[in-house]
This record gives C-alpha cells, sequence and structure tokens, in this order.
C-alpha cells in the first residue's frame, strides 16, 4: 500500500478545524457551566486570548529537557489520537491515517499524554507536581480501565479492531449504532468518560480551586500554551473515538459538530450537578460501578 | 452564681478579689503561686476545661505586668479568669513565669506569643524562643507600652506624605456646628 | 530568634541575621549511602538578576500581545489582608469577573497580575516578593485599600508597611477601606487601559531599579533569608 503524501495536508486540515472547534467548544461549555451558575461566564473568544497572552509572555525558564517535552508529549497525545482514526466517515478528505489496527493505537495515545505530562512534571520538582502526577495517574488509570473492557466487548462484537470498519458496521439507522446494539459497553465507557474529561466531579487533579494545581504547577508562558492548546484539541479527539465506537460516526462536519457538542455536553451535566470527588473515592467509584459493567459487556459479547 | 465558687475556692487557697462582669464572667485575681493549683481544681473539679485565652496587659503605671488565664465550663456555660500580677520590672530583667503547657497543649502558643510581644518568658514551654509573628525583631518587645508604634513606624516603613490625621470626635463637630455653636 | 534583651542586641547580631538551620549549608546522606553537601540558598534558587525583557520587534505584534495581556488578567491567589475577602464576590453570579476575562490561578508561575489586598505585614511582605519574583515578566501589581497607599488604619503599626510602592512597582492604586467589588472591577478596568497603551511595565521597571528596590526591602526585612532573586 503506498502512501498518499495529500493525506499530510489533509490531516492538517483537520487538525485546524478541530482545534478552533474545541477552542470554542470549551468555552462555551465554561459559560453554559457557568450559566447553572447564574453567571455569564467568560466571552467566548477567551481560550483564544490566553492563547496569545501565555505565547506573548516574555520570560519563560526550564527545568530540563523533560520539562521541555512534557507539554509536547501531551500535545502529541491529542494530536496522534486524532490522526489515527477518522474524523468523518466516509470522506477521503478526513479520514486521516486511520487503518486495521488503529483501535489498539488509539488506546494508547489516550495514556500518551497523561504519561509524557507526568516525565515533564517530575522534572519540575515542584513537590505539588509530583502529587498532581500521582493522582492524575491513578485516577486516569482507574478511569481507563472499563473503557478498555468497553472498547474489547465492541471489538470482539464487530470482529475487528478497525475504527473505520466498526463505524461501517453502524450505518443504516440510528438503531444500528452500538449505543443499542451494546447498551452495557456503551454504559461502562460513558462512566469511564467522565472521569477522563478532566471536568467535576473528576477534575481534582487539575482543577485551580485544589491547593496544588495538579501536574502543570510550574508550567508557564509559551509551556501552558502548548497545554491550552492540547487541553482544546484532546477531549474532541477522545469524544471522536467515543462518536465512532458507540454513536454511529458522522458523514458530515455538521453532524460531527452537534454529535461532539452532545457527547460533551454529557460531563457537563454531570459536572455541574455533582461536587468534587477525592481521587481514592473516584477510583473506588470506578471499580464498582464502572468496571463490573465493562466485564459484564466482555461476558455477553 | 459565681460568687458561690469563689467563696467555695477561697476555703482552700488564698486568693484575692472577685471582679464579677456578668452573672456568668468573673475574675480572680490571685498570688502567683496559686495559679497552679487553682488551674488544677478548676479543671479536675469544677469542669473548667476549656483554656479559652491567656493573654497579658501591661500596668506601665504601676510597674505590672497582668496575666489573665480566662477559662470557660462547657457544661456550665460561665467563664472564669485568673489574673497574676507579675513585677514589671522583673519581668524586663528576665525573671521567668512558670509554663502551663502541661495542663492545656495550647497554652504553649500563647507563651510563644507573650514572649515575643510581651518579653515574659515561659523557660519550659516548648518552642517558646521561636519566632512567632515577628521575623527578625530588634527593638524592645512591641506591645510593651514603652514601645512607640508611631515612631517605630514612621522610621522604618518610609510614611507617604500628606497624611492628616483628626481627633475623630472635634472632626465631628466641625462638620456638624461650622459656625462654633 | 528574637532576643528581647538589650545587651544581646550588639551589632554583630543585627549585620549577620542568623539564618535558618534548613537553610545553612551542611552534609546529607542520600538514601544510598553516599553523603553529599547541600547549600540550600545556593542549590535550589536561580540567583541571576532580573533583566529588563525587550518588547517584541514590531510595533503591530506588541500591540497585539498588549491586548491579549489586557483582555486576560489571571490574578495569583494570594490574599493578604482584608481585601481577599473582597475578591471573593468577584467569582460570584452578582459582580462576575470572568466576564471581563480575569481568572484566578493558584500559582505565581501562570499569573500575570498581583492583587496586593490591603494591609500587608513585614512577615508576608518576604512572602510576596517571593511570589512576586516567581512571576513570568510582564506583570502588573494593583495595590487594593488605603493600608497600601499610606498604611490607612495601620499607619502606626509596628509590622504593616505604609507604602507598597517602595518595595514593588504598582500598576494601579484602589482606594478606600475596603473597596467594594464594584470599585475593584473599575480599577482592573483603569489596568486593562494602561495595560493596552503598553504601559503596564511593571516588571521591567523593578529590574532597572533594582537595588534599590532590593534596599528598601531589606530595610525592612530583617532576617533576609533567600536568595536576592528568586526564580
Amino acid at each position: 500500500m503506498s502512501f498518499e503524501w495529500i493525506k499530510i495536508p489533509y490531516a492538517l486540515l483537520t487538525l485546524f478545524i478541530v482545534a478552533n472547534y474545541g477552542f470554542l467548544l470549551t468555552a462555551v461549555m465554561a459559560k453554559i457551566a457557568a450559566r447553572v451558575g447564574r453567571r455569564h461566564g467568560i466571552p467566548v473568544w477567551q481560550n483564544y486570548l490566553d492563547l496569545i497572552k501565555n505565547y506573548g509572555l516574555r520570560s519563560s525558564i526550564t527545568h530540563g529537557v523533560m520539562f521541555y517535552m512534557g507539554p509536547v508529549f501531551r500535545l502529541t497525545g491529542g494530536v496522534g489520537l486524532l490522526m489515527f482514526v477518522p474524523t468523518l466517515y466516509g470522506t477521503e478528505m478526513f479520514s486521516n491515517m486511520s487503518f486495521a489496527g488503529d483501535l489498539i493505537l488509539a488506546l494508547y495515545f489516550v495514556f500518551f499524554g497523561s504519561l509524557g505530562m507526568a516525565l515533564g512534571a517530575g522534572e519540575s520538582g515542584h513537590p505539588y507536581s509530583a502529587i498532581g502526577v500521582t493522582r492524575g495517574l491513578s485516577q486516569v488509570t482507574a478511569a481507563e480501565l472499563p473503557f478498555a473492557l468497553a472498547v474489547y466487548a465492541v471489538a470482539v462484537q464487530y470482529q475487528t479492531l478497525s475504527v473505520t470498519e466498526i463505524v461501517a458496521a453502524q450505518q443504516g439507522g440510528i438503531l444500528q449504532w452500538t449505543l443499542f446494539t451494546n447498551p452495557i459497553a456503551v454504559a461502562a465507557a460513558m462512566l469511564s468518560f467522565l472521569g477522563t474529561m478532566m471536568r467535576p466531579p473528576f477534575d481534582v487533579v487539575l482543577a485551580p480551586q485544589e491547593i496544588p494545581i495538579g501536574p502543570p504547577t510550574e508550567y508557564h508562558s509559551s509551556y501552558l500554551a502548548l497545554m491550552q492548546t492540547n487541553r482544546a484539541i484532546f477531549p474532541i479527539a477522545k469524544i471522536v473515538i467515543y462518536m465512532n465506537l458507540f454513536f454511529g460516526g458522522a458523514a458530515s462536519w455538521p453532524a460531527f459538530f452537534l454529535k461532539v457538542f452532545l457527547i460533551y455536553l454529557v460531563s457537563v451535566i454531570v459536572g455541574v450537578v455533582f461536587p468534587r470527588f477525592r481521587v481514592e473515592q473516584s477510583i473506588r467509584w470506578f471499580l464498582i460501578w464502572a468496571v463490573p459493567l465493562g466485564v459484564i459487556a466482555i461476558m455477553i459479547a | 452564681m459565681l460568687r458561690e465558687l469563689y467563696e467555695q475556692l477561697k476555703g482552700r487557697f488564698p486568693l484575692g478579689e472577685l471582679s464579677e462582669k456578668r452573672p456568668d464572667l468573673a475574675f480572680i485575681t490571685l498570688p502567683r503561686e496559686q495559679l497552679r493549683p487553682v488551674l488544677l481544681h478548676l479543671r479536675d473539679q469544677e469542669g473548667f476545661t476549656h483554656l479559652v485565652l491567656l493573654t497579658a496587659v501591661d500596668w506601665i503605671e504601676d510597674d505590672r505586668f497582668q496575666l489573665t488565664y480566662l477559662l470557660h465550663d462547657r457544661q456550665g456555660a460561665r467563664d472564669i479568669g485568673l489574673r497574676v500580677m507579675l513585677s514589671r520590672q522583673a519581668v524586663i530583667e528576665g525573671a521567668p513565669m512558670e509554663s502551663i503547657h502541661d495542663l492545656w497543649p495550647t497554652a504553649a502558643t500563647y507563651q510563644r506569643e507573650l514572649r515575643e510581644m510581651f518579653g515574659i518568658d515561659f523557660p519550659d514551654s516548648p518552642g517558646v524562643n521561636e519566632d512567632f509573628i515577628l521575623e527578625g525583631w530588634r527593638e524592645i518587645p512591641p506591645y510593651r507600652r514603652d514601645f512607640d508604634t508611631l515612631k517605630y513606624s514612621n522610621e522604618t516603613f518610609a510614611p507617604r506624605p500628606g497624611r492628616e490625621s483628626q481627633d475623630p470626635a472635634q472632626h465631628m463637630k466641625a462638620q456638624l456646628y461650622p459656625d462654633g455653636a | 530568634m528574637t532576643q528581647t534583651n538589650e545587651d544581646l542586641l550588639d551589632d554583630d547580631l543585627i549585620e549577620h541575621a542568623p539564618v535558618k538551620e534548613e537553610l545553612r549549608r551542611r552534609l546529607v546522606k542520600g538514601p544510598d549511602g553516599v553523603e553529599f553537601e547541600v547549600e540550600p540558598l545556593r542549590d535550589y534558587y536561580c540567583e541571576a538578576p532580573p533583566t529588563v525583557m525587550p518588547a517584541a520587534y514590531s510595533k503591530i505584534i506588541e500591540g497585539l500581545f498588549n491586548w491579549a495581556r489586557a483582555e486576560s488578567l489571571w490574578i495569583l491567589g494570594f490574599g493578604t489582608g482584608c481585601g481577599a475577602i473582597e475578591m471573593r464576590p468577584l467569582m460570584t453570579p452578582r459582580f462576575d469577573a470572568y466576564r471581563y476575562g480575569i481568572q484566578w490561578r493558584p500559582t505565581p508561575r501562570q499569573s500575570n497580575l498581583f492583587v496586593i489586598s490591603g494591609y500587608l505585614s513585614v512577615k508576608t511582605l518576604k512572602r510576596v516578593i517571593r511570589s512576586y519574583e516567581q512571576m513570568p515578566n510582564p506583570k502588573y501589581v494593583v495595590g487594593l485599600g488605603s493600608c497600601t497607599i499610606n498604611g490607612g488604619m495601620y499607619f502606626d503599626s509596628y509590622n504593616t508597611i505604609t507604602r507598597l510602592d517602595e518595595y514593588l512597582p504598582v500598576d494601579v492604586y484602589i482606594t478606600g477601606c475596603m473597596p467594594r467589588p464594584e470599585a475593584l472591577l473599575a480599577g482592573f478596568e483603569e489596568l486593562k487601559r494602561i495595560v493596552r497603551a503598553g504601559k503596564g511595565e511593571g516588571a521591567n521597571q523593578y529590574a532597572e531599579r533594582f537595588d534599590w528596590y532590593k534596599a528598601n526591602q531589606k530595610r525592612v526585612i530583617h532576617d533576609w533569608d533567600m536568595p536576592d532573586y528568586n526564580w
């Protein structure tokens, strides 16, 4: 199979659209959460301003090579995740680099960012970073477990490890979605989704209100801007996976925007209703409620 | 109500006078060597289990430091304060005072504060010589009344010129009765 | 250690403020049994004095940056006096400072606005200086309440500074005792105007007059047990 070079500009175009959509969407979600508290919240374009400001800061210091690499790895996690799953089903232009075994790779990329962050934050030498990384990794691990189980259940269900084929099998009506053909796996995955979106009740790791803000304690200026970019891309990329695996994928940009918005909204609605969990509480919650669902989904499949 | 307690205590310990402020609040002045037995008795027999505060007053005119130990009886909802008078001159020369941190551990913090702010020494109290609020203080303890805080502030902190201070009574009088009636 | 007796106040005690135990140079034995020397004040801090950082080369770019800086004020969550109470309502639905791009950040590395919220004792001033120096350039300081202007009701206090601009470069003062949250919002709007006009150069001013600021700081902080500049 020869590599088609036209894929690279196409992929960059996808990245550009997704990044901008991510900036706007996170701001809109912040506004929605603010409206719940009867506030008006940040302006929709606030993320761009913060980004420009952080790039515009004049002084930045480093704590070593890994301190540089932390945000880079983090961004690689988000971008890589996006690159290897088809963003829009059935279009040559926005299918990106998807290939036969990409599901496993995607699972790996979900975790990649956190690990990179752990290395970078560890290098910064700040005790709060170390605490945050420990908490973050344990919580993400616990949250990924049900998702992994659900993904394997879905893979067994469709007898394939290719995201494109899984999406293809879900075409032809809303009842063909995994949501209806395998509801238990979807339930387990959605619980896990809440945990990895870094929103309440599972955002103790890097909530600014907590005394240790977590891994990014020492990050500033361009490093922080890089991480902000990732904070815009990564949730969208993750939602794309969920959309492809469980909600029938999207065949056009409007359908994509709508589905991503709605899936994102799930975590926001849960977030504004429930107070924040401590790390050990959330791990216990995942092990008690989400993991058994995943196990059941596997057994049924 | 506290008068009864006072009479009862007086039978056991040589006490000074009683000053009643409210039905549930009174102060007893007592000699220094009676402090510990009275505190122990009040804590263990009369139910005054809570040390509310330990503070000092500088009676510079009488050449005395007054230590006040305020105790609270949760069950009976009443407070009693014990006053001990120390010779100011002796304290300045370094005379120690007995620590009560073994009766109430919180007392150690109060004693540390008194050591810093008044210079009253409690040699047995843990950590009493560590800095509490002031770091690197060089003058005489600032809560002593012979310490001139305004002068110190003006000398140290570069005050902004143009500040006016007014006596509130005079100022309001001038505001309300401009013609001096 | 507080020395109260007059005879202990001789000169060499004053000149060499005692360094805390944990900051002294010492030998440490690691978990692997290797002994090594630790000098906390040198090892853990960067001592290089601050430098004046030039603006972006192009005026247009700098204008864009200034606009973004003005619209994205990140306040360091550091409450010094009673004014810290007045900042909390800004987050609530009634005042909602997030509308103006104002956020609170928990670490100095990520914030560019330091609100000195009220009286500042000498002990706190030391921490404030350390936090301020860790913030990235450009950074702004807002003095809140009369205490930061002329000492306010603490003008004769033995441990409260009376003029903030002796120790840090201040961009905006907000008068009042205490100023209401509305006054704070007005002050932030004023700061935005200053920043957008490119006049919020407090950090460079601090670097230029570094020796003067340091001398002022050291005159009131007697137990100076940190490097002259902490990054």
